[in-house]
This record gives C-alpha cells, sequence and structure tokens, in this order.
C-alpha cells in the first residue's frame, strides 16, 4: 500500500502542477495589458551586448506615466510577404506592425490599417520633412496618414573582399552576383519581391511596371543565378557573412555596418544600374485591440533616446533629426566604420534609385508563381541519380529473388 | 455487472470524442480544403495543378529513399556489433544513442551545419591541410547528409531491441547446424531482425520525406522538398488550398509506400519458416 | 573482429556526437566566432539567463508538457481500460486503428490538418485569432494520446481478469474497483506515459510551428526563430545546457530502472523462494 501512496503523491503533485499553471497564466493576463508588436528580426536594441532593451523600456515608461502595467509582446517576422500572410489569415492579431513600403500601400488599399491620429504622436515632428506628407510616395490615402517612419535605407551589394579580386567588385555591378569564379560562395533573397527586384534592377526594367516578357526574363535570369548560389536566405546571412562562410550578397546598406563590425574583410557598394529604396514604418492594423496603447508606443520609438538606441543597434539610416544630429550616435557610426555616415546617409545622386509599389493583382499572382517555378526548380548532382536509381534497381532485384525463393521453396515442400 | 459496462462506456466516451473532434475532423478539413477553392465551390483545380510539383515530389522521395538506404547500411552493422557487446556496455551505449534522439532536431541540424558551413572548422581545417576550398552547404549531398546523420538513432534503436530480445537458442541451434558466423547473420539474425528493420525504415523514411527543416537549413533553401513546399503554403503565401491538396497526395503516398513495404516484410517472414 | 566491431561502434558515435561537441566547446567560447577559440568564458551563459524571452518560452514549454502529458494520460488510461475491457469488436477495432493516425502521419501533416481545423473554425465561429495555448494544448494532447494508450493497453492486456472480477465480488463498486484494483496495476504504464508525453511535447517543433501564435512560443519555437535571424552563441549555451539535463535525466531513468529491476528480481526470488519452503 506503501507504494500507491507514493504513485498517488505524484500524481497529485503533477495536477497541482497543472493547476497552478493554469491559474498564473490566467491572473497574469487579468492585471496586465499585453502589446502585440511584430516587427523585423533584428530591428529594435534588445538589450543584448548591454544596449538598452528597448521593449522593457517601455514598459517602465508606460507604468511610471500612467501607473499601469504593460507587457510587450514582441515577436519577428522575415519578410513583408510573411507578415501580411499572417495577419491577413486572421491567425494573430497584433497592435504595431513596420511593413515596408510598397506592402503598406496595399495594406492601406485592402483597408487592413488603421489611420493614425497624431497628435497622440507629439514625436512625429521629428521625422525629417523629407518622409512626410507629399513625399509619402506609398500612401494613396492624402487625408489620413497611416504610418510613421521607423528605418530606411537601400540595397547594395555585400562582398568579402578576402575572397572576391578587387577587379570583380571595382565593376560596381549587380553582375557580381552572378559571378560564377564565386560559384557556392552567392547568397540570394529569400523572399520573391527581393530576389525578383535584383534581377531586374540587374536588366534595368523598371521593377514596378515590368512587363510579363520582363519577368519572365527576370526568372530566367534567376533560374541561371541558382547554379551559382550557395542559399535563399534572410537574416542568416548575417552569420554566414560574418564568418566567411559565403562572399556575395546583397542586402540592406545598415546590415552590412552591423556586420563589419565583426569582420572587416567586408565590403559595400550600390550597384550602378541602380537599386532599391525602401522605408519600413510603423503600423496599427485595422484588427488591433490596443490603439491607444499603440499610438503611446509609437510615439516612445521616436524619442530621441530611444531613437539612438535603436539606430546604434541596428545600424539603418534613422528617419529622426533628432537621432541624425545626435553626437553620440555620429560617434557609434563614426566608430564602427569611418564611412558610416556617408553609406547611409550621403548616397551618391548617380545611382539611380526605385522603391517597391503596390503591384496590381495580376502581377502579384504573376509574381508568386514565378517564384513557385523558381523555388521549384532544382539541379540535382548525378551521384544522387545515380545512388537513386542503384537503389530502386536492387530492391527489384531483392524483391524478385525473394519471390524466385519463395515459389522454390513451395515446389520443394509440395 | 450491468453498472460495469456503464462504467466503461464512460471511459471509452473522452477518447472517442476527442479522436472525433481533433484527430479525424482536422483530415476532413484537409480533403476539404484540397477540393475546393477559395469562394468554397467543389473544384479539382488543386489537384491537377499539382503536376508542377511532380519534381519536388520526385526530388523528395530520392532523397529520403537514399538516406533511409544508407541509414540501415550504417544502423545495421551497428545495431549487431552493439548486441554482440557485455551486458554493461551495451547499457551505456543505449544512454548514447538514446541521447541524440532526445536533443532537439533543430539543435542537431544547426550543429551539424556549425561543424560543415563553409567557413566552419572542418572546411577551415581542410583547407589548413592544403585541400581546395569546398562548399558543402547548399548541396544536395548536405541536404541527404542532414536527414541521415538526424535519423540514424531511429533506425538503429528498433533494430537493435529486436536483436537484443532475440532467442539465443536460435543462433546455437544454427551454429550446431554448421552455419558459420556469417551465414548465422544472413539466414537467421537478418530474417528474425525484420520486424525492427521494417519499423526503423518507416521511422527514418517518414520523417525525412516530411522534412522542411534540414532542407531549409543545409540545402540553403535551393532544394524544395515536399515539406518546404507545404510550410511555404501555409506559413507564406496564404495558398491553404494548394497546401491542403499537396498534404493529401503526400499522406497517401506515405500509407502507398508503407503498405508495399509491409507486403515485402510478409514475404520474407514466410521464407523463414 | 572484436576490435572491427569496437572501432565502427566508435567512429559511428564520434560522427554522431562530434556537431554536438562543437556547439557545447563554443558555447564557453570568449568570443562569438565560430572559427577561432579566444578563451574559456561564462559570457554567454550570462546573456543567456538576462533573455527574458527564452526564458518565458521555457516556462511555456514546461507548463505544456506537464498539462497536455497529463491530460493525455488521462484520457489514455480511461480509454485502453474501454478498449481491454470492451467486447465490442467494431469499438475495438476503430478505437484502435484511430489513435494509430497520428503516429503514422508525418508530424508536417498533423500540423497542418490541426492548423485548417482551427483556423476553419475560428472562421466559421467569427472569432478572429483562434491560435494560441489552447490550441497548442489540444495539439499536444492529440499526439501524445496514442504514446500513452499504448503504453497503458499492455499493461490492462496482461492483467489478470480474476483480479477485477474478485473485487466486484467482494462488494467494489466498479469505480471502486477501478481505483483500488486496477489503477496501481496499471501504474507504471501510467508513468511511462506521462514521460513519454511530457518529452514528446517538449521536442515538438513541427506540430507547435502551424499551431502556434507568437504571443505563446515553446523552446522550440524559440531556437527556431532564432537560427532563422542571426544567431548568438546564447543560443549554443541553451542548447548545452538542455542537452546536460537530458542527460542527467536519462542517467536518472536509467539508474532508477535497473534499480527497480533488481528489486523486483529480489521480491522474485524471495516469493519463489517462499513456494518451495511451502
Amino acid at each position: 500500500m506503501k507504494r500507491f501512496g507514493f504513485w498517488y503523491a505524484v500524481l497529485t503533485l503533477l495536477l497541482t502542477l497543472l493547476c497552478v499553471g493554469i491559474f498564473s497564466s490566467c491572473s497574469s493576463a487579468g492585471e496586465t495589458q499585453t502589446l502585440y508588436v511584430y516587427n523585423w528580426g533584428e530591428y529594435i536594441s534588445d538589450g543584448s551586448e548591454d544596449s538598452l532593451d528597448v521593449n522593457r523600456a517601455f514598459e517602465e515608461y508606460y507604468f511610471q506615466k500612467y501607473g499601469k502595467k504593460v507587457s510587450v509582446n514582441y515577436s519577428t517576422y522575415s519578410s513583408n510577404e510573411d507578415m501580411y500572410a499572417k495577419i491577413s489569415s486572421g491567425a494573430a492579431t497584433y497592435d504595431v506592425i513596420v511593413p515596408s513600403d510598397y506592402m503598406i500601400q496595399r495594406m492601406v488599399a485592402e483597408d487592413m490599417l488603421a489611420p493614425l491620429d497624431l497628435s497622440k504622436i507629439p514625436n512625429y515632428a521629428d521625422i525629417d520633412d523629407a518622409f512626410k506628407g507629399e513625399n509619402v510616395y506609398y500612401e494613396d490615402d492624402t487625408d489620413n496618414v497611416y504610418s510613421v517612419p521607423y528605418f530606411y535605407g537601400m540595397v547594395g551589394v555585400i562582398y568579402n573582399a578576402s575572397i572576391v579580386a578587387e577587379d570583380d567588385a571595382q565593376i560596381g555591378s549587380w553582375e557580381l552576383l552572378w559571378d560564377t569564379d564565386y560559384t557556392g560562395d552567392i547568397l540570394q533573397f529569400n523572399n520573391s519581391r527581393d530576389a525578383f527586384g535584383t534581377a531586374l534592377y540587374y536588366l534595368g526594367y523598371d521593377v514596378n511596371e515590368a512587363t510579363e516578357a520582363e519577368w519572365r526574363e527576370a526568372l530566367e535570369l534567376l533560374k541561371r543565378q541558382k547554379d551559382v548560389v550557395q542559399g535563399y536566405v534572410m537574416d542568416e546571412i548575417f552569420n554566414k557573412m560574418k564568418s566567411g562562410s559565403a562572399a556575395v550578397a546583397a542586402y540592406y546598406a545598415g546590415d552590412f555596418l552591423s556586420m563589419y563590425e565583426d569582420n572587416e574583410d567586408l565590403s559595400f557598394f550600390y550597384p550602378k544600374e541602380g537599386t532599391n529604396f525602401y522605408m519600413d514604418a510603423m503600423c496599427i492594423p485595422n484588427s488591433s485591440k490596443n490603439y491607444d496603447l499603440a499610438l503611446e508606443y509609437i510615439n516612445f520609438m521616436c524619442q530621441e533616446d530611444v531613437g539612438v538606441a535603436n539606430a546604434i543597434y541596428t545600424y539603418y539610416a534613422s528617419p529622426l533629426t533628432t537621432v541624425r544630429n545626435s553626437t553620440e550616435y555620429q560617434e557609434a557610426m563614426m566608430e564602427t566604420h569611418e564611412g558610416a555616415m556617408e553609406i547611409l546617409y550621403g548616397v551618391d545622386d548617380e545611382i539611380p534609385r526605385q522603391a517597391y509599389l503596390n503591384l496590381s493583382p495580376e502581377r502579384l499572382t504573376l509574381l508568386n508563381d514565378l517564384w513557385e517555378e523558381l523555388k521549384v526548380e532544382s539541379s540535382i548532382g548525378v551521384g544522387i541519380k545515380v545512388a537513386c536509381a542503384v537503389i530502386l534497381g536492387s530492391l527489384v532485384v531483392l524483391v524478385v529473388a525473394n519471390v524466385i525463393k519463395k515459389r522454390r521453396w513451395a515446389k520443394l515442400y509440395d | 455487472m450491468k453498472k460495469r459496462s456503464v462504467f466503461e462506456r464512460i471511459a471509452a466516451a473522452p477518447h472517442l470524442l476527442w479522436s472525433a473532434i481533433f484527430i479525424v475532423a482536422p483530415l476532413l478539413f484537409v480533403i476539404y480544403f484540397a477540393f475546393t477553392d477559395r469562394e468554397g465551390s467543389f473544384t479539382f483545380e488543386n489537384i491537377l495543378s499539382l503536376s508542377s510539383y511532380s519534381h519536388t515530389f520526385v526530388m523528395s522521395l530520392g532523397f529520403s529513399l537514399i538516406a533511409t538506404t544508407v541509414c540501415f547500411l550504417i544502423g545495421y552493422p551497428l545495431a549487431y556489433c552493439m548486441a554482440r557487446m557485455s551486458e554493461k556496455t551495451r547499457n551505456v551505449l543505449l544512454v548514447l544513442l538514446m541521447l541524440p534522439m532526445w536533443i532537439s532536431l533543430l539543435i542537431r541540424t544547426y550543429s551539424l551545419m556549425a561543424l560543415l558551413d563553409n567557413g566552419g572548422i572542418v572546411s577551415t581545417f581542410l583547407t589548413r591541410l592544403g585541400f581546395q576550398k569546398l562548399t558543402f552547404i547548399g548541396t544536395d549531398a548536405a541536404v541527404i547528409l542532414g536527414m541521415i546523420y538526424d535519423f540514424l538513432p531511429y533506425m538503429v534503436l528498433p533494430i537493435y531491441t529486436t536483436m537484443t530480445k532475440l532467442d539465443r537458442r536460435y543462433l546455437e541451434a544454427a551454429a550446431d547446424l554448421g552455419c558459420n558466423n556469417r551465414q548465422t547473420l544472413f539466414r537467421v539474425i537478418f530474417p528474425l531482425s525484420m520486424p525492427g528493420v521494417i519499423s526503423g525504415i518507416t521511422m527514418v523514411f517518414v520523417p525525412s520525406i516530411s522534412t522542411f527543416y534540414i532542407s531549409q537549413k543545409l540545402g540553403g533553401g535551393s532544394f524544395d522538398l515536399i515539406g518546404d513546399t507545404i510550410e511555404r503554403q501555409f506559413k507564406n503565401a496564404v495558398t491553404y488550398h494548394t497546401g491542403a491538396a499537396i498534404s493529401l497526395v503526400m499522406m497517401i503516398l506515405i500509407l502507398i509506400s508503407l503498405a508495399i513495404m509491409n507486403k515485402f516484410s510478409d514475404s520474407e517472414e514466410d521464407i523463414i519458416v | 573482429m572484436k576490435f572491427l566491431s569496437k572501432f565502427y561502434i566508435g567512429l559511428i558515435f564520434l560522427i554522431l556526437y562530434a556537431p554536438i561537441l562543437v556547439v557545447i566547446i563554443f558555447s564557453f567560447n570568449a568570443s562569438g566566432s565560430l572559427s577561432n577559440f579566444a578563451g574559456f568564458s561564462l559570457y554567454w551563459y550570462r546573456e543567456l539567463f538576462r533573455d527574458g524571452e527564452a526564458l518565458a518560452a521555457l516556462k511555456n514549454s514546461l507548463f505544456l508538457a506537464v498539462t497536455s502529458s497529463c491530460l493525455a494520460t488521462l484520457i489514455g488510461t480511461l480509454a485502453a481500460f474501454a478498449i481491454s475491457r470492451s467486447k465490442n469488436k467494431y469499438y475495438k477495432r476503430t478505437a484502435e486503428s484511430v489513435s494509430n493516425i497520428p503516429m503514422m502521419n508525418p508530424d508536417i501533416v498533423t500540423g497542418v490538418s490541426m492548423m485548417l481545423l482551427f483556423v476553419g473554425v475560428g472562421a466559421i465561429i467569427g472569432l478572429g485569432d483562434t491560435l494560441g495555448m489552447w490550441t497548442m494544448l489540444i495539439a499536444h494532447t492529440t499526439f501524445n494520446l496514442p504514446y500513452a494508450i499504448l503504453q497503458i493497453l499492455p499493461r490492462f492486456r496482461q492483467m489478470d481478469k480474476s483480479l477485477t472480477e474478485a473485487a466486484l465480488d467482494l462488494g467494489c463498486t466498479p469505480a471502486q474497483t477501478f481505483f483500488r484494483v486496477e489503477l496501481p496495476y496499471i501504474m507504471p504504464g501510467v508513468i511511462s506515459g506521462l514521460m513519454m508525453g511530457f518529452t514528446l511535447s517538449l521536442d515538438d517543433f513541427v506540430i507547435s510551428h502551424f499551431v502556434s501564435s507568437p504571443d505563446f512560443k515553446t523552446l522550440p519555437l524559440y531556437i527556431y526563430n532564432q537560427t532563422a535571424h542571426e544567431v548568438k552563441f546564447s543560443m549554443y549555451a541553451l542548447c548545452t545546457l538542455m542537452m546536460v539535463a537530458i542527460l542527467i535525466l536519462l542517467i536518472a531513468v536509467n539508474v532508477a530502472g535497473s534499480a527497480g529491476e533488481s528489486r523486483q528480481r529480489k521480491k522474485d526470488r524471495k516469493l519463489s523462494g517462499g513456494s518451495k519452503v511451502r
């Protein structure tokens, strides 16, 4: 009987654990408000390596200002399309999201974003005029403002100078991403818009108005590239470029600086054929349940100290004038890379730049189909095919041999 | 006694209810989505559009076939060697074999990538020895190696278990009847360990044909297996209907493979009897 | 021959463990680079414990593992009882084959099908976001259920039916019989079902990947998110800690198992000795 007592003790213990678990999860949800923030990966100062933990700082700031507890639930995505899929499927609701320009345009058109009450965001005044009012090329509704700029930048080519020959890099062209000398060392974007973007810029086509034939030409180019690329990646690029496991990649200028901090062999250029200009901005989805709290959060993100912390952490170009003029920020940038401010803010006017705009539904379907076509395409080594054939062949031989053997035995028993 | 049967019925209810709602109903949802379009009307379009994925299906099948075969070729001798060790060593080896099975697949795949990455330890070592720089991540071989590495313990464990449970008297009888070691292995041990082999093959084949993490990390996104395609339909693009159709076809494909294999194993057992 | 087989075992285990060892060694690396070992430090472990997200994920994982394995074992015990006692052939066959489905199906299909169920039902009821803690709990319970039944059913089958009958004859109600006679007998099965469910749930990534929402992340989901971005070495530290925990658990189970076995053997010996005297 003693033994049963022990098992019951174990069971009761587990059951109490269960109850405590449910209870604690319920009670914690009741008291504090939760703000759901959905942002790009590595796009906020998160407290690692002695930086400011912005989300925790907001929780403290809010508690001190209003005496109410709030907890920030922060999660990340790695492409606009992922984020869009999540929001539109209704699988989850968020309060603050940070889409890029063309995605904002699409979401405004599809009535997925809530107009912002700018009187609740006093820090909006600090945003550079170049990104306000008329200059907001991605919002078609002139009566309302749906987004507050977060970071902006341009796409360029990052390469490892210890692997890539100086002559090849000097050309300053997208060509480097197709260079067969660096087979297996090249990384391409793992999202349809940016990957096709590199091909379209290379070909010199308009990324927004390209005809179907031009899109198909881009697809052919990307298919050709499939043999030389090591992989299709997004933020994994950091580790790969830093460790030198890949040598050439197209990525955002700010990320180059962040990689350069760990690997000084890296170098960067804006391709001469033209490249992508983008703006990522904070928005509130229509489905948000914490509109006012979200506004408070957006305003907090535009504070000078928070902006500086984020800009130093992410290395992207900040649209906040207060940040750009901060000496703390400028010193931190110069310390990382002498030309940092030049790369981020003083871009050579000779390089054509074009932002992505929302594509028509037909173009979007085409882009999706082409992307699927590219993904499905893969060249398998001869060795693999031979191995497959050998295995299949020997399987057939085994089965046949077994059947024959069985028959023979059967005959013997007869 | 009547009360007893009432109690039995009540005991059966939660399981039946749960299975109906959370096992059967989801599968019906998959079938429903596979045969409808966005407006909810019946269509064969999703299934028919899968012809563009035929390459993916063939490639996944080929990769997992190779992975399963190599796992078997490595795993069977390993299980055999392990089973012949003394009991104490065997217990230690068993813990060592089970430890990787308990470590998250993500961690194991990632650590393999850390080891084999182009600037990683192995490649640095090889280049220092004077070998030419070799790219490994992002190749088809890397994906297959990942599958083998991740699922090898699942092959060894069931084979090892059937081998240790094997009746020693069979082996003694075989020896008495004049079999040498090799003959005993092929004529007695192998057929008797067939159930273990079958479950080992299942446990390697099914996860490797449906994986997406391995091909994402080690294949660098260039080798789209069925798992990747399904994952993309549900997580990136909101094309649930195509995704459901692919899942359905994959499920049927696996069921057919398992059925064929079971048939094969039946005939195998007949021989020994 | 003996040497050859030892060599072979050693080689395979070396290959099996090489990547894991790399992770363990580099989790102590003072620098953040895989290509050189800058010196021993616990820096990344400190970083890990400062990461609130990882700790929250760990808490979620443990909570989910405990609740789902308990729930699955509860339902599984009742089901195993009903299956083993029922005389209805059809019920037996359907119950067993239905509970086989999640084991036969690849995880991704199970995950996708449950996601479709949750999102579909959510759309029908009109709820925006159905995914979250509850869907995770349901999904984990569902895939634990067959394993729980698999562990418990054999114990019921082995049990001598006359024990139950004796209890009933001696005036126990069916419920009393169940709790006093049958439950103690199947307890080892229940315990191993619980443990199996616990580890399966702790380890699951694929199914959780589809039915989770960002506000309820488990440890594997957190790891997946981390590996999709820039991987910090605190990840390696996390992996090392998990491996150590698993190793300790495995050894504990093994030691306890062998101790239990020897105790059992002693008992058996005593019993057989007793019968001889008689």
